[in-house]
């Protein structure tokens, strides 16, 4: 008799206790969507914690409008095979409406204008869970957050006011006008994301396996030409094999150069690389050393 | 490969986050990018080596200060296991965030430097390890480069904490001396402990047996959520969906449903992926069952002749974790068991543990932050609950201020009546 779970078995059990435990025990959750393989894995948890009934609760994107086209077609096609509803909180119509306004210059980006996309979605949905696909080993400051992590009515984080989180005993009472962020694989790691997706079959957007792409350097990351991105005069344009180890706004999303165009090499490659996913690929955490401590305070993913 | 959670606990300046730093660093688990951020910051600092605490301390005030404020969480794996730290800072509410860092730990370091031998603080760090049964303890004699290595000082410490051990519950004990800041038996054997003829430290968290600790004889199914998809296709599927506590569940067993004590059998269990042959803890899973019953999310399955106590009334030791408010006699607080709310009642404070002492203090009025007493609850509905020395799940409970809805006490059930 085998006693002992494996590890990835191990932290697959945890996540969908804690999504159920959410859909049991609050109002209106939804599942945060970015196509990005965290928030893909985190729907795949959810729906095997329902199988073979569907998902209770929407799935929401925010959407930049600066998508990778790959990543918007996988979303629909999610929701199509799955059953899913979706909800989308688009940053544009929140422009256009005169609510966010707009950074300009070559280094714009459209990242930070979520923040108050989805604290007005939250809002007019009245959602009071909302699940994300955020880990621990990300990030110094997502190292210090709960798995429930309580957000006032402002959706700011207060980092040293947190909740005593104790045994999988998750407390998850608020007041009205509060929600709670949730991360059921705030214990995974890159390579355990990958390990599962290759373990479980799931599918995943093509930008993440190598593939040729026109792409310029910008602070030492390579960055992809897009309809909403394009390079400065001293930038050179060139066209090499690359993947993205995330999948965010496509302004300030960096590519790696790599020949791991399948499941197995990328496991490979993340196992041995020796820079973390953010600090290689994300030029919105490199604005400064607490960059992400910042953005979460203000409500943000 | 399997996963082992461990807490690690220090004063403030044991170098606790540099023994850390040193095990991911050591077992390369550590990136080029971080690594340069903390170069840089060292640098800028003026230290004389590359601060790997720096790796741990996540918050802008934290590396500020050079203080750790909360219970951090860090990952890395070797060839053999994959490990989850909860790494509880020393100094500031050390037993709120050891006991919230401690609570899934398979097992707990404890830091003591060498020169200054055991304190209140390793004795209270060890007090909690058994209070919350971690059933494996690690004490490390660290800073051994700062008493020449001398197997003297080692033994010292290690007899005075066998003595003092004795008074408490610790299955398992293991002593090793090392360096945090220069390797010494943390990932590598050291040139300097020729005398010391164990493992090193990440031999041990790799090679510690922790198959059995785990409760597989009790079973224990609290149930989370009802399935029914309400489907064509399923249109009569009904199933229960948990996570198993205690023991092993298969298919065909007998099993009484708490509160209703109506018995069944086990139809069919499915995992995360299809039917499985049995379940065991931590297993997420769902059961169906022969008979239609009544069965909602707070009811358990078990079996027919081993059920837990169905009881109102819990005697417990409670940590208080709340700066704002104070245990009482009179007391009333929301209380979370398993998958259950309950509205709770203080009958009784019996006694306060001194736990630097372990002196009961009977004349106790209050628990205040960061206190550990003996408790009486009276709860508005029947809770199905067993010692917390049985049943990790089936024996703990939080209680929650219904005002604030703040997380305020940690329970350890001792005894039902």
């Amino acid at each position: 008799m085998t006693t002992q779970l494996s590890h990835v078995s191990n932290l697959e059990s945890e996540a969908i206790f804690i999504i159920r435990e959410v859909a049991a025990e609050f109002e209106r959750p939804a599942l945060l969507f970015s196509g990005g393989k965290d928030s893909i894995v985190v729907l795949h948890l959810a729906i095997r914690a329902f199988a073979p009934a569907r998902v209770p609760f929407p799935i929401m994107h925010i959407d930049t409008g600066h998508n990778f086209s790959e990543v918007i077609e996988f979303r629909d096609r999610m929701v199509e095979r799955h059953g899913l509803r979706l909800v989308v909180a688009s940053v544009q119509d929140a422009i256009d409406a005169g609510k966010a306004v707009e950074e300009t210059g070559p280094r714009s980006s459209r990242n930070r204008l979520q923040t108050g996309v989805l604290l007005d979605a939250i809002e007019q949905h009245r959602f009071d869970a909302l699940f994300g696909g955020a880990r621990r080993d990300e990030e110094k400051a997502r190292a210090k957050e709960r798995v429930y992590s309580f957000r006032d009515e402002f959706g700011q984080w207060d980092p040293k006011g947190q909740r005593p989180e104790l045994w999988s005993l998750y407390n998850g009472r608020y007041k009205p006008g509060e929600h709670m962020r949730v991360f059921p694989i705030s214990n995974w790691t890159e390579l355990d994301v990958w390990n599962y997706i290759r373990d479980a079959e799931i599918e995943v957007p093509h930008v993440y396996m190598a593939h040729e792409r026109e792409v310029f350097m910008r602070d030492g990351m390579w960055l992809a030409v897009t309809d909403f991105l394009q390079p400065m005069e001293n930038e050179t344009v060139e066209r090499r094999t690359v993947r993205f180890r995330t999948i965010g706004d496509a302004t300030c999303t960096g590519a790696v150069e790599s020949a791991a165009d399948s499941l197995d090499k990328v496991i490979d490659e993340v196992a041995a690389t020796r820079i973390t996913e953010r600090g290689a690929t994300r030029a919105d955490d490199r604005t400064s050393e607490a960059a992400m401590e910042d953005r979460k305070k203000e409500g943000y993913f | 490969m399997d996963l082992l959670r461990f807490a690690t606990a220090g004063s403030v300046d044991d170098g606790k986050s540099t023994l850390i730093g040193r095990l991911l660093y050591d077992s390369k688990s550590i990136f080029e990018d971080q690594l340069a951020s903390i170069e840089a910051t060292s640098h800028d600092r003026g230290d004389e080596h590359t601060d790997l605490a720096l790796l741990t301390d996540g918050l802008r005030a934290e590396r500020e200060q050079g203080i750790t404020i909360d219970v951090a969480h860090r990952y890395f794996a070797t060839p053999r296991r994959k490990f989850i730290i909860a790494d509880t800072p020393g100094h500031i509410q050390y037993t709120r965030n050891m006991v919230t860092g401690a609570s899934t730990a398979d097992l707990a370091i404890v830091l003591v430097d060498a020169r200054k031998g055991l304190t209140e603080q390793s004795r209270r760090h060890s007090f909690i390890a058994s209070l919350l049964r971690i059933p494996h303890l690690v004490l490390a004699i660290n800073k051994m480069d700062l008493v020449d290595f001398d197997q003297d000082v080692f033994e010292k410490i290690r007899r005075e904490y066998i003595e003092f051990a004795t008074r408490l519950d610790v299955p398992d004990l293991t002593f090793i001396p090392i360096s945090a800041l220069y390797g010494d038996n943390v990932v590598d054997r050291s040139a300097n402990t020729d005398w010391y003829k164990g493992g090193t430290l990440l031999h041990h968290l790799e090679e510690v047996y922790i198959a059995s600790d785990r409760n597989m004889v009790d079973v224990r199914f609290p149930v989370q959520y009802v399935i029914r998809p309400k489907s064509t296709e399923h249109h009569d599927f009904r199933g229960y969906a948990g996570t198993v506590a205690g023991g092993v569940m298969k298919p065909s067993d007998e099993v009484a449903v708490l509160p209703s004590g109506f018995t069944t059998r086990i139809k069919a269990i499915h995992g995360t992926n299809g039917e499985v042959a049995e379940a065991h803890s931590p297993m997420s899973v769902v059961i169906q069952l022969e008979d239609e019953l009544d069965v909602s999310r707070g009811d358990l399955i078990c079996r027919i002749n081993n059920q837990p106590q169905v009881t109102q009334d819990l005697e417990a030791m409670v940590c208080w974790m709340s700066e704002a408010s104070q245990l009482r006699e009179g007391s009333k607080l929301a209380v979370k068991h398993t998958t259950k709310w309950a509205r709770a009642l203080v009958k009784d404070l019996r006694y306060r543990l001194d736990i630097n002492t372990l002196h009961r203090d009977e004349s106790a009025t209050e628990l205040t932050l960061n206190e550990i007493g003996r408790v009486r609850l009276r709860v508005t509905q029947p809770l199905f609950a067993d010692d917390y020395q049985s049943n990790r799940t089936t024996g703990s409970f939080i209680l929650v201020d219904e005002t604030s809805n703040v997380t305020v006490g940690a329970g350890m059930i001792r005894a039902t009546e």
